[in-house]
């Protein structure tokens, strides 16, 4: 179909011909090195990450040949104090509890995270009244840009003092009872795997609602319309043909919101508590994750192959990244076909 | 409560009275409780420790003003690069700007941490490095050359707590405290501190522990006080060898990263105790505790106090690596008190580096040692001062001593 506007006239053909061969001529030249440089910038981007592992890799390697590779996995103790050149046996640097802390946190963090910004993004987009969307929208975006030490910064000054008496509340009553006691024992100080989770949580929010409000955006405003005119609520509404085509942005930005919080560092570790000797069961007690620990000792591994076991948790962080990554991938597409 | 002379006199601690302040209050304390030094020396644990030797804490420590320090050295470079502890950056930062005042000399230090200090010096990417341990036989041996280590200032480790309406002052000794950072005592109101502590009403609030998260000097001297005085500490940790060090396995508590970070740890939280340098808790101005000493007296913690700590060590190594802590005897002495060392490889290759490194430390040494009170650090002991003069002339540049 020609452009609408475009003259038809021979003479306009005749006009053109030649322009139209150099034009022919030229793409051949800008599409090879727009070609190149785009495979270029694709290859970068595998090599940096390819790179990045081979480099975790080797520099965790004395380590992982002196104490054997798995053996970091099996064991909750992390002592470097008590690492020794010439022994191997049993592993000082176990990091059970780091990868517990890690899933732990992001697990709060989404619980809470992923239903209140699906709440939020649906509020922005059909509930709120058209004058008050555009600010709460802006107010979403600027959540999202505000630094991670900022919340760690707001947690441990606003956050733990507020939550204080409620969890001081539940250690002493659900804390007291027997089984379901030890996740909710007390006593509760603040710095806390909880605590932590609700940072994330905070600090993931705005991403997975900045992203689930463009998906609820691009509802097709005929279909909703439709549910309205057979008599549907607001409410009924948004279940029938707002949700359901929406499932799989949701969880595309749960995933997005999950890779911060399982990589979030310098937050979590101002308000976990780092306690890094072993599990801690309670939910309400200190404890660290993959991230936390790396930030902590980096600077000061003195003690024999202790900063190389650090880069075994980088290393193990990066799968565990990865894995959740697919996983959750693989539970998305099963619940999108469902 | 009877208001008595000792209350006063704690109220008073966590707005510490400063040089030239309150002249009129310090007369009358002094005079009110060198009677009570004398009664608690002796008392020790028994009886009821009714008074302090705080004394010793509310004048003013005279500038020590050194000056045997060596011949200026000419061609000097006019920088000079130094990375490590963070327990001394606050005096350094005091003495880089006077320097680079007064001898025009840049001295740019990286407050890394004792453990990168070393091994920014092992690596020669400075001209200095620091450290509140002094280098072991191994890190020397992985050091390009022999390394020359010079202690530059003292100061206090001091236990800070945080509990709602008790003021400065808690006593504790070296087994309690190990207890409490073990985790055998978990309350406040625990037998073994009121024991120490009568007439004064300890809450039964839980105990949070605070530590670091990080390696540091700070722990080091810390944990070596507990393993020295804590059989407690010492059993809970595993023995001798892993219950002293720059990173230890804490069986409990908060982790906060650097002295700032377990500063803020306990500031938030009721019935928070931890450890960090004098500085940061007047800064913060938080409640610490008296420490029982080696001579049976619970001393605070303070520049005087401090520098107490290393009266009475008459002999000390060839190569200055001594462990002050907890070491005198002399009753007014700080316990918790550590040293920290300036790493300078002993044969330098650059004439003008080798001059500006001697200059440097010279200085330190003699004018520096009289600014240590504005940031509530302890200038060194006339002694130590004499050895760590002596100790900058064994640096050489190509086989020829510096300073002759």
């Amino acid at each position: 179909m020609p452009p609408p506007g475009e003259g038809g006239g021979i003479a306009t053909v005749a006009v053109r011909t030649p322009a139209s061969l150099l034009r022919r001529g030229r793409p051949r030249i800008a599409d090879r090195i727009f070609g190149a440089s785009v495979s270029v910038m694709g290859t970068v981007v595998l090599v940096v990450i390819a790179a990045m592992v081979v480099f975790l890799v080797l520099q965790g390697l004395p380590a992982m040949q002196h104490y054997g590779f798995f053996s970091f996995l099996s064991s909750q103790r992390w002592t470097p104090s008590t690492a020794f050149q010439n022994v191997s046996r049993p592993n000082p640097y176990g990091i059970l509890q780091f990868i517990y802390g890690t899933m732990l946190t992001s697990i709060i963090g989404m619980l809470i995270a992923v239903p209140l910004a699906v709440g939020a993004a649906l509020v922005i987009t059909e509930v709120a009244p058209q004058r008050v969307k555009g600010p709460l929208s802006a107010l979403v975006d600027l959540l999202a840009a505000v630094p991670s030490v900022v919340y760690g910064f707001w947690g441990v000054f606003a956050l733990i003092p507020a939550i204080k008496p409620v969890v001081d509340f539940l250690t002493t009553t659900v804390g007291t009872v027997p089984v379901i006691g030890t996740v909710f024992g007390g006593p509760f100080f603040g710095y806390s795997y909880f605590a932590a989770g609700l940072v994330l949580a905070i600090m993931v929010l705005p991403i997975i609602a900045a992203v689930c409000r463009e998906v609820f955006r691009s509802t097709p405003r005929n279909e909703k319309e439709a549910a309205l005119a057979l008599g549907a609520t607001r409410w009924e509404m948004i279940r029938i043909a707002v949700l359901p085509r929406a499932r799989s942005g949701i969880v595309g930005a749960s995933l997005l919101g999950l890779g911060r919080a399982l990589g979030e560092t310098i937050a979590v570790t101002m308000v976990i508590g780092n306690a890094v000797l072993h599990i801690n069961s309670s939910v309400f007690s200190q404890g660290a994750t993959m991230s936390s620990v790396i930030a902590n000792e980096f600077t000061e591994a003195t003690e024999p192959f202790h900063l190389s076991a650090l880069f075994v948790v980088g290393f193990w962080l990066l799968i565990v990244a990865l894995v959740v990554n697919v996983l959750a991938r693989l539970v998305a597409r099963r619940g999108v076909a469902l | 409560m009877t208001v008595d002379m000792e209350t006063l006199v704690n109220r008073e601690r966590p707005f510490r009275v400063r040089r030239g302040h309150a002249q009129g209050v310090l007369t009358l304390l002094v005079g009110s409780s060198v009677l009570a030094a004398c009664g608690s020396a002796s008392t020790g644990s028994t009886a009821a420790p009714s008074a302090t030797p705080t004394a010793v804490c509310t004048g003013t420590a005279a500038a020590p003003g050194y000056k045997n320090g060596l011949a200026t050295v000419s061609g000097q470079a006019t920088s000079l690069s130094g990375a490590g502890s963070t327990f001394v950056a606050p005096m350094m930062s005091v003495w880089t700007k006077a320097y680079a005042t007064a001898n025009s000399v840049q001295v740019a230090y990286q407050s890394v941490g004792s453990g990168a200090g070393i091994a920014q010096l092992q690596a020669s990417t400075v001209d200095f490095g620091d450290s509140d341990a002094f280098m072991s036989d191994t890190e020397i041996a992985k050091a390009k050359g022999p390394v020359v280590q010079i202690p530059l200032v003292q100061a206090p480790v001091v236990v800070v707590y945080n509990l709602p309406g008790i003021p400065s002052g808690i006593k504790f000794d070296g087994n309690t405290i190990g207890k409490i950072f073990s985790g055998a005592i978990t309350v406040w109101n625990d037998p073994a501190i009121t024991a120490l502590n009568p007439g004064m009403s300890l809450p039964n609030t839980p105990i949070a522990v605070a530590h670091r998260s990080d390696g540091s000097g700070t722990t080091d001297i810390f944990t070596d006080f507990l393993t020295q005085t804590s059989p407690a500490w010492v059993t809970a940790l595993g023995g001798a060898t892993t219950s002293v060090g720059k990173t230890v396995a804490w069986p409990v508590g908060i982790g906060g990263k650097g002295n700032d970070g377990v500063s803020a740890v306990v500031s938030q939280t009721a019935g928070g105790i931890g450890y960090v340098e004098l500085d940061y808790a007047i800064a913060q101005h938080q409640t610490y505790a008296d420490v029982k000493n080696k001579a049976g007296a619970f001393i605070e913690p303070c520049e005087q106090t401090a520098a107490n700590a290393t009266v009475g060590i008459t002999s000390y190594p060839a190569d200055l690596r001594i462990d002050i802590v907890n070491q005198s005897t002399n009753a007014e002495a700080y316990p918790i008190t550590g040293l920290t060392w300036a790493l300078v490889y002993q044969k330098q290759t650059k004439a003008a580096t080798a001059a500006a490194l001697v200059n440097f430390f010279s200085w330190i040494l003699t004018s520096g040692q009289d600014m240590t009170g504005s940031v509530d650090y302890t200038p060194l002991g006339p002694t130590l001062q004499a050895l760590c003069i002596a100790q900058l002339k064994k640096i050489t540049v190509n086989g020829t001593p510096v300073s002759p």
